[in-house]
């Protein structure tokens, strides 16, 4: 494996062969032929995995192509399928659809963007850093510069999460301090059930807090739910749903949160 | 605790009085008069011999009065208001004209500017108004539901205002009982959408075209189908147009239907059968109107605009003047073709000849120019231009004048009813008023946001409706060119819009399948 960018910079020092365009054309022109040959030629496994491997380049390019035909075809779109009825003055423009459509896309997706942050809790109480960090003095340099942090309050952290070295770890977030799960409750249902924390989606604190997976009154968080078996509208099954977290963990050692519908 | 205000000082009391004392002091007019010289707008006949008139006394209203004493209508009942139009001469060369408002008088409007002179005659050309006067509406009657997908076509008959006919996106098309705000009768039969519906002249059958490629005819009183689909065309139809009642041979009414299709049907309503079929455009027809002489005008995206003779199906002209789609037709003979022997007054012949009689008469009055039976046509196009075309006259081919100011394309235009004005209706959110005689361009109606997709002027030319994507209607003054009314109420783009021929109602249709109805 090159270790470093040693061909660039042998081309920027000396520059290219004169016959450098040549040899690449005659080497693409051959290519077709190489690959016949290898494929006529290999015997055994090497024969195996070299069909396989063409098989799949093979898809590949089909589909691009396919890609390409689709693009270039003239699309005679007028003629029907509008779904809406129209009357016949706009019956043959079809510009004028489109820009509504995409209009109308643009509102609802402005609408489900406000609607997501519309939520049960929308004023917390504010924490400063001084409240959820604490300054780590052991050892004598850390202690000197004081650069380490220990999070005070309960925090996620991911399944595959593992400590950083020591040197490196400028936040810590103790073990007996993180959570895996959350009891959500789901108003319309009226159901409260213990389910898996996935991700925290936001902290209004700070988005630092939200990097860090702090957990506090008013984070939304992502929870798995699954269990519940939830479905869209279109007929597939949610599993990760945002809910809110409702009390203070860090005072009642549990995470209770509702979810947002 | 009120405080009580101070009295006026002495210097507030004199500078008051002064100002009263300026205020009553009245404009003067000079005691001498001007001559005047009647003259019919319509054929530049002088009417009666020039009078002198003392320009104190010189208001429209009793220029109106001695009008109607010149013409022998002494009764005040009888009188019939006019509008009265001076012709500024600028260098000889360009003319221009100037109708004079109904409130105006000679003196401020003439003489104090210095346009004429006293010693000179003064000729003032002159043009009938509607005897009556339509409201402008205001308010949504009705807000009527019952088709279950967008309405893309409505009309009134021309009977009445209480009935109204709408063609929709769900396979039918509906008669609406306008006085109760209730459906009446719902016709069934296409197999897809209603694209255009159309009563009859005569208000006893309406003709509705699909994007099933048929055309089907119905009673109008009954909603029952008058026999099975007209089967024909190869593509959905566009426009449809009734033989003009003059015209028609007695018990056998024909309709005219234009196609995507390229082509032009003229059928048989009672036999079900293509009389004629007008071949020769290249690409979809976009409208076909039937003039009252016998000629059908039909316009095409191949950017022509053809005229046929309909007892032969030849075509007389080609008229390629447009370089883009040509979108819609008007003719200056539109409303009274539309409304055939019906009028204002609400009587109605007795006996067929004196019905076929009044229809003709009523042709006449409109198409009449300079002692001649002439319609106009004016072409909405694509090229964002309007030409307005004499089919009568000595080059049939080209056009009188170009109407030049639009920014997008021309989606629809009309001639009002008394056809002294046009109204074109476009995608750049304006509606503009053009002379009709020479094409000149009046005023622009602003006011919509989005793009206007239909016009209807009232019944007495005064008041024009307009349609537009921004989900409103509006209603505005022709004269002033200000929004009269503002009519929102539709939840969605208004597709469709009709003034009833009598000026009573409104209707309206659009994305929002709901039918709505407005009133003054």
């Amino acid at each position: 494996m090159p270790q470093n960018e040693y061909m660039e910079r042998f081309t920027k020092q000396h520059g290219k062969r004169l016959d450098h365009e040549e040899r690449k054309r005659k080497k693409i022109a051959r290519e077709g032929h190489e690959a016949a040959n290898r494929a006529q030629n290999f015997r055994g496994l090497r024969a195996k995995l070299y069909a396989e491997t063409r098989r799949k380049e093979k898809i590949q390019m089909k589909k691009k192509i396919k890609a390409h035909e689709e693009r270039n075809v003239k699309s005679s779109a007028p003629s029907e399928p509008s779904s809406t009825a129209l009357p016949q003055y706009l019956l043959d423009r079809s510009e004028a659809k489109n820009a509504k459509a995409l209009s109308t896309q643009i509102k609802q997706k402005r609408l489900e963007k406000a609607a997501k942050f519309s939520v049960p809790l929308p004023k917390v109480r504010g924490m400063n850093e001084e409240e959820v960090f604490k300054v780590v003095k052991t050892g004598k340099k850390t202690a000197k510069k004081s650069w380490k942090r220990m999070i005070t309050k309960p925090t996620f952290v991911g399944v595959d999460f593992t400590r950083r070295p020591v040197k490196y770890e400028r936040f810590i977030r103790p073990m007996g301090l993180r959570y895996k799960k959350a009891n959500v409750t789901h108003t319309e249902l009226g159901v409260t059930v213990q389910l898996p924390i996935i991700s925290v989606k936001k902290n209004p604190q700070n988005p630092m807090y939200t990097q860090l997976g702090v957990l506090t009154r008013g984070t939304i968080i992502e929870v798995n739910v699954s269990e519940l078996g939830l479905v869209t509208a279109g007929g597939k099954v949610v599993w990760g749903r945002w809910a809110q977290i409702t009390n203070n963990p860090e005072n009642d050692g549990c995470i209770n949160a509702v979810l947002l519908v | 605790m009120t405080t009580v205000i101070p009295p006026p000082s002495k210097r507030q009391k004199r500078e008051a009085v002064e100002r009263a004392s300026k205020l009553e002091e009245p404009e003067e007019i000079p005691t001498s008069s001007i001559r005047v010289q009647f003259v019919h707008r319509a054929n530049n006949q002088p009417t009666g011999p020039s009078v002198s008139i003392p320009l104190t006394q010189a208001t429209v209203k009793n220029l109106e009065i001695l009008l109607n004493s010149l013409q022998g209508v002494n009764d005040a009942p009888d009188r019939i208001p006019y509008r009265f139009f001076h012709e500024r001469r600028k260098g000889g060369a360009d003319e221009e004209e100037e109708a004079l408002a109904d409130n105006a008088d000679i003196w401020t409007s003439l003489v104090k500017s210095g346009i004429v002179g006293t010693e000179e005659e003064l000729v003032l050309s002159y043009s009938p108004q509607a005897v009556f006067r339509v409201k402008p509406v205001s308010r949504c009657a009705n807000s009527i539901s019952g088709h279950g997908e967008p309405i893309l076509a409505a009309q009134f008959s021309p009977a009445t205002s209480s009935r109204l006919a709408t063609g929709s996106g769900d396979n039918t098309a509906r008669i609406w009982d306008c006085e109760t705000g209730t459906p009446l009768h719902t016709l069934q039969g296409h197999t897809s959408w209603v694209l255009c519906v159309a009563y009859s002249p005569d208000g006893t059958m309406i003709v509705t075209g699909s994007n099933d490629r048929t055309v089907r005819v119905w009673e109008a009183v009954t909603g029952k189908p008058l026999g099975g689909p007209m089967k024909g065309h190869t593509a959905w139809i566009r426009s449809l147009c009734w033989e003009p009642y003059h015209l028609q041979e007695q018990g056998r009414p024909r309709v005219a239907s234009s196609s995507k299709d390229a082509t032009v049907r003229i059928w048989d309503v009672i036999s079900k059968h293509a009389d004629i079929v007008l071949s020769g455009h290249k690409a979809s027809v976009s409208c076909v109107r039937w003039g009252g002489t016998g000629w059908i005008y039909t316009s095409s995206q191949d950017k022509t605009i053809k005229i046929w003779e309909a007892a032969t199906g030849r075509c007389l002209h080609t008229l390629s003047a447009h370089a883009h789609w040509v979108n819609h037709l008007a003719l200056s003979t539109d409303f009274a073709l539309r409304t055939g022997f019906f009028d204002h007054t609400g009587k109605i012949p007795q006996g067929l000849e004196e019905k076929i009689a009044k229809a003709k008469d009523r042709f006449k009055k409109a198409a009449t120019v300079n002692n001649k039976v002439a319609e106009r046509l004016v072409s909405a196009s694509d090229d964002n231009v309007l030409l307005l075309w004499d089919p009568f006259g000595a080059t049939p081919t080209k056009p009188i004048a170009k109407l030049l100011g639009h920014q997008k394309q021309v989606n629809h235009v009309t001639f009002s009813p008394d056809g002294l004005y046009i109204a074109s209706a476009s995608f750049d959110n304006s509606v503009k008023l053009w002379n009709s005689k020479d094409g000149k361009f009046i005023l622009t109606f602003r006011g919509h946001v989005a793009p206007v997709y239909q016009c209807c002027f009232s019944a007495d030319s005064r008041l024009l409706v307009s349609s537009s994507k921004d989900t409103t209607l509006k209603c505005w003054d022709v004269r002033t060119g200000k929004i009269a009314t503002d009519l929102p109420g539709h939840e969605d783009e208004v597709y469709a819009v009709d003034w009833s021929p009598d000026g009573n109602r409104v209707g309206s249709g659009g994305r929002d399948k709901a039918v709505r109805l407005w009133r003054h």
